[in-house]
């Protein structure tokens, strides 16, 4: 780690004119993933902003009968705030289902989306990566890469992104607020993370120097029927190797509305429309969901050691809408997942 | 000398919890001695080559950078290899650290920078510029099995594996066979605590060192050597130990750097490793195994073929005993052991709980199991008819052997006879139920220990012994063993141990110290009862005038009469009256010297059986398990309460190497890739269920005078492979390579 100065920012305004003048500042919310990667030198901020005196850590409805999370509320907050619970029961699991207490209650909501890969090797500075350091190879391809993608990935970089949370933001349809030296504006989830292509090192599409203020929810929950699958090596405190959000409308055993997202398996969380409309007017049943399944999986590569995620994807993504057509989790893996929370 | 006060065998509380709760429980990188520097270790990024370029001028040029360490200016230190041989180093060459530009193994320390903060030291390691030549290196045991050799006789409690019989035809009288391979990965141990070392420079030489170690002595005598330092010269101190499981049986090369900067720098300092650099030494080895079995009609074994072959280092033969117990939990008349290592540009190895016996149990009851299965038999009722009464490769007798009884009590308390045999033939709801089993055996040792027992004035009882607190509860047992030796309320007695100014020990490891300090602890307070009882003789107090030793009790902070308990001298009046501030003694291992020189009569064992549920989603095939229970024969328990911790641990562990622990090697570059809490996964409180532990009654009085087995390790063995059984029960799937994590089971 190397020595930086600290400002603790007041105002937004304030907060990105500090960005713009210094060369390799960084803003820091919870900093449960920025102080790790200073440590490790992977990242080498000579300047960090504070953000937690912005102001922006509360919980707001919204006149569209929709909910604005500020950038800084804390994971914790976000889960167990009661609109949260009661309207957007599939984003208060998925942020449970994520990292430990401690974590969760430092981490802040504009953090989780900005956190970087879980990729062994952007970690060790022995080993190239071309997310760390462009050009240098990728070595997670033809290496240990069990928790790398299996979607969208590139010859450059097969990374994931690791977010619990932004998995049920990607299928709420959220909108991310930023604000940066051009003024505001707003992103659509889906255009927030992007696919590695031949800029591994972009994670996704923030210009430089802007700063998230908030996430906007819509009005729609889906707190009827939602499932958050989280599939991984231990029961609690391990990233995925394959998460589902998703969230049903049902008419009877019809399928009115539909969204699905995968987490664990691309450089992005991972929602596929295709699927959601092939969903939509079809009965609920194991063999509509194995059709769907095999249809997002359909252009899946694994690359060795996470070869298996595309089954395991498939099968987790027949339980997840089951789980949410039925909101009787009658199997237990949810029930053990769930029992520390 | 009798006594009446009871505490061995009672549920205790640990004497220093408090300490550990409250925080003043201190660790070795927690001595704020004054003026200390730090030191940060620079870690290869290569496998295997050369150093060619070190380029420090930038780093030392930093304001409060004292020093950068490399081979290029640390001296010569001593010359032979035996000077860095500590007490359980391997056969081989030591490694030793900024020797040479040689590089060894990934993660080798080639550089140390000392600065005046830690975040300094931190920032100059980073920036320090090192150019290295690469070299091809090996680190893949599969493809080196050719290379693999017989090691000669290893290191210090390596026994050759024997074979017996004739495998070969035992194989072809046998009707039913089963013959398979076996491996599992490397494991870290990855204590809490991280290594570090704490350098007091008191001045002209003289240190205090507080060490994490599982052996103050072995520390001590490790940098005696090498920097030709004096006993008084080199003391070292270890008082809490984060957590050992063996990572510190050996020093580590923090130990000899801070030691080494110190005396460079005439200046306290410190170092510590990161977490990643806690992958940068030993480890429990990879091992690739064979095993074959044969059984007659009746169920008995007719053969039993176990071959292994681990990893080791370049410069070292790490042995141990990974197939020997095949040749004694079950009895069989032809046996059949192979046992080779393979040298990888690694670290060398260590022990690791319950070494040899974790990998050998792994490969040994798995393959019961599948044993079972082929001669048509429950695995429980397989395991009975092939019990051994006898050591068949000691050829011995069992000192006691209750096995019999973990069976028995594990089994009923489990509910096993309502297992049904089919695989999948189990259900609870929609999950699939499975139950296995497996169990092991582990050495039962005793080394020579020594202890001093001292009384004050105040009638304070003090108990030392340089001996080490890895948080198995020493400080708790021996404060109850001297407590009801000297028939003193436990708040009288003060247990002192990991400095080497205390009568000296053996390393706090193979599970040996109940059975080897707490027998001395009787011994010095024995010794320590005939001095006051000599003390009230000077007394002229007529009643002990000629009283013997066996004539006496201690009770109530008295000394008495057992034949009239009106007769007494308070002790603390025996010490008032010496003129000394203290009565104390020590006692002698002149005799456990000697017992170790003569072979032994008895076979001495402890021994355990584990039963194991599991429940899988039977789509998802994620694997919870819930239910174990774990029945220990360890001789005399002690403290029932740290020693079922011992157990849960155990089989905490068991569980891990069962379904989650590995270090994973990228062998393109020959470096560990999970070198962090986050990726190197054990256990979480959600993972563990029930775990019920049973310590079955096993009197012996054989074994050592208090009849301790010891049971450090023994709880682990047979875990991990009564899962990997129970998945194969629930599921029919018969997982070899272990962990079994989830993409073994799609
Ligand atoms: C051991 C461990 C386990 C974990 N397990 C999980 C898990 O299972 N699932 C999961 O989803 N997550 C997990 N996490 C990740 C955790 O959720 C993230 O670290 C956390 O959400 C990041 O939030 P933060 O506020 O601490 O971000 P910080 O560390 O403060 O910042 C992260 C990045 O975001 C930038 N940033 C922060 N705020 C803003 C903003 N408002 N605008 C623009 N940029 C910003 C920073 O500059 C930095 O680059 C785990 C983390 C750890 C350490
Ligand atoms: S997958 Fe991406 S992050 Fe991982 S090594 Fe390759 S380039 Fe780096």
């Amino acid at each position: 780690m190397n020595s930086f100065t600290f400002t603790q920012a007041t105002a937004v305004a304030g907060a990105v004119q500090d960005k713009a003048a210094h060369d390799d500042a960084a803003y820091i919310g919870g900093g449960t993933n920025l102080i790790d990667l200073m440590k490790e030198n992977v990242a080498r901020p000579t300047h960090l902003i504070g953000l937690k005196k912005l102001g922006l850590d509360t919980i707001e409805a919204l006149p569209d009968g929709g909910l604005r999370l500020g950038a800084l509320a804390t994971n914790a907050d976000t889960a167990w705030h009661p609109e949260v619970e009661k309207r957007y029961p599939l984003l208060n699991q998925a942020i449970l289902a994520g990292a430990s207490p401690q974590l969760r209650n430092m981490a802040t909501d504009g953090g989780n989306l900005m956190q970087r890969t879980r990729c062994y090797y952007f970690y060790d500075l022995a080993t190239p990566c071309n997310k760390r350091e462009p050009g240098s190879g990728c070595s997670a391809i033809g290496g240990y890469n069990r928790v790398c993608g299996i979607l969208g990935t590139s010859e450059q970089c097969i990374a994931t992104h690791p977010s619990d949370m932004c998995v049920a933001l990607a299928a709420l349809d959220t909108t991310v607020r930023v604000s940066g030296p051009n003024g505001e504006r707003t992103i659509k989830f889906e255009d927030f993370h992007r696919l590695p292509g031949d800029q591994p090192e972009r994670d996704n599409t923030l210009e430089p120097g802007e700063l998230i203020t908030g996430l906007d929810l819509p009005a729609k929950g889906f707190e009827k029927n939602f499932s958050y699958l989280k599939l991984r090596d231990r029961t609690s405190y391990a990233f995925a190797l394959v998460s589902v959000a998703t969230a049903l409308e049902l008419y009877g055993n019809t399928i009115k509305d539909a969204r699905l997202a995968l987490g664990g398996v691309a450089h992005k969380p991972w929602r596929d429309k295709e699927a959601e409309a092939m969903l939509i007017g079809q009965p609920a049943t194991a063999d509509t969901f194995r059709r769907v399944a095999a249809k997002v999986l359909e252009n899946a590569k694994g690359y060795g050691a996470n070869t298996f995620k595309i089954e395991l994807a498939k099968r987790a993504i027949v339980r997840a809408l089951k789980q949410a057509t039925e909101m009787n989790q009658v199997l237990d893996t949810n029930a053990f997942q769930n029992s520390n929370p | 000398m009798s006594h009446t006060t009871d505490y061995i065998g009672k549920p205790t509380n640990r004497v220093d919890g408090p300490a550990k709760v409250l925080g003043t429980a201190k660790y070795a990188a927690e001595f704020n001695v004054p003026n200390l520097l730090y030191g940060y270790v620079v870690s290869s990024p290569i496998a295997k080559g050369k150093i060619t370029k070190i380029d420090s001028a930038a780093v030392k040029a930093l304001p409060g950078v004292q020093e950068v360490f490399t081979h290029e200016n640390v001296p010569g230190f001593a010359f032979l290899d035996r000077s860095y041989k500590d007490d359980v180093a391997p056969g081989g060459s030591p490694f030793r650290p900024l020797h040479d530009a040689e590089i060894k193994y990934s993660l080798q320390p080639v550089a140390l920078v000392v600065a005046d903060t830690f975040e300094l030291a931190r920032y100059a390691a980073s920036i320090l510029h090192i150019e290295y030549e690469e070299e091809a290196h090996a680190t893949e045991l599969a493809k080196r099995i050719d290379e693999a050799f017989e090691p000669g006789r290893g290191k210090t409690g390596y026994k050759p594996p024997k074979s017996r019989g004739n495998f070969g035809k035992g194989w072809k009288q046998g009707v039913a066979h089963m013959e398979a391979n076996y491996s599992h990965h490397a494991q870290h141990h990855n204590p809490m605590e991280m290594f570090a070392t704490t350098v007091e420079w008191l001045g002209d030489k003289k240190l205090t060192v507080y060490d994490k170690t599982q052996g103050v002595f072995n520390s001590q005598q490790y940098i005696s050597k090498i920097f030709g330092l004096s006993k008084e010269e080199a003391r070292v101190i270890s008082k809490y130990t984060g957590g050992g499981f063996g990572s510190g049986l050996r020093p580590q090369y923090q130990l000899f750097l801070a030691v080494m900067a110190s005396l460079q720098l005439e200046r306290s300092v410190r170092v510590s490793l990161t977490r990643e650099q806690m992958f940068s030494f030993g480890h429990r080895p990879e091992t690739l195994q064979h095993v074959a079995l044969a059984t007659a009609a009746d169920g008995s074994l007719t053969g039993i073929n176990h071959f292994a072959v681990a990893e080791t280092s370049q410069f070292e033969d790490f042995t141990e005993n990974v197939v020997g117990w095949s040749g004694t939990l079950y009895d069989c008349k032809n046996v059949e052991l192979g046992y080779r290592l393979s040298k990888l540009d690694v670290f060398s190895p260590l022990d690791m709980r319950a070494p040899g016996a974790a990998s050998g149990s792994i490969a040994l009851e798995i393959a019961m199991d599948e044993m079972a299965y082929a001669a048509g038999l429950d695995p429980l009722e397989f395991r009975i008819r092939n019990y051994s009464d006898f050591d068949q490769a000691q050829n011995l007798p069992y000192s006691s052997k209750a096995l019999r009884k973990c069976y028995a009590e594990g089994a009923a308390k489990f509910g096993w006879e309502k297992r049904t045999a089919e695989p999948g033939s189990m259900r609870d709801g929609k999950m699939l139920v499975g139950w296995g089993m497996g169990g092991g055996i582990w050495d039962a040792s005793k080394m020579p220990a020594t202890v001093k027992a001292s009384l004050d004035a105040d009638g304070h009882l003090t108990v030392s012994s340089g001996t080490n607190e890895i948080g198995t509860g020493t400080y708790t047992i021996m404060t109850q063993i001297a407590a009801e030796s000297m028939g003193l309320p436990i708040e009288a007695v003060t247990f002192v141990l990991g400095d080497t100014t205390l009568p000296e020990s053996p390393l706090q490891g193979g599970s040996w110290t109940a059975a080897s300090v707490g027998n001395s602890v009787v011994e010095a307070c024995t010794k320590l009862g005939e001095a006051l009882l000599k003390q009230a003789q000077k007394m002229d107090h007529p009643a002990f005038k000629d009283a013997k030793i066996d004539d006496v009790q201690f009770a109530n902070g008295q000394l008495r009469l057992r034949s009239d308990e009106t007769q007494a001298v308070v002790l603390r009046d025996l010490v008032q009256a010496s003129g000394e501030s203290k009565i104390e003694a020590e006692n002698s291992t002149v005799l456990a010297k000697l017992e170790m020189l003569k072979p032994p009569k008895y076979s001495m064992h402890a021994h355990n059986a584990v039963f194991v549920e599991v429940k899988l989603d039977p789509d998802l095939m994620t694997v919870h398990v819930t239910r174990v229970v774990n029945a220990v024969a360890a001789g005399r328990i002690i403290n029932p309460k740290t020693a079922r911790s011992q157990v849960l641990g155990s089989v905490v562990w068991g569980i891990s190497s069962a379904l989650m622990e590995e270090s994973v090697m990228d062998h393109r570059f020959g470096r560990y890739m999970n070198h962090n809490y986050a990726e190197y996964h054990v256990p979480v409180n959600a993972d563990i269920h029930d775990i019920d532990v049973i310590f079955v009654s096993e009197e012996d009085d054989k074994v050592n005078p208090l009849g301790i087995k010891g049971l450090g390790e023994v709880g682990l063995l047979g875990v991990a492979a009564a899962v990997t059984n129970a998945i194969y029960h629930a599921t029919g799937k018969r997982v070899r390579d272990l962990p079994v994590t989830i993409d073994k089971l799609l």
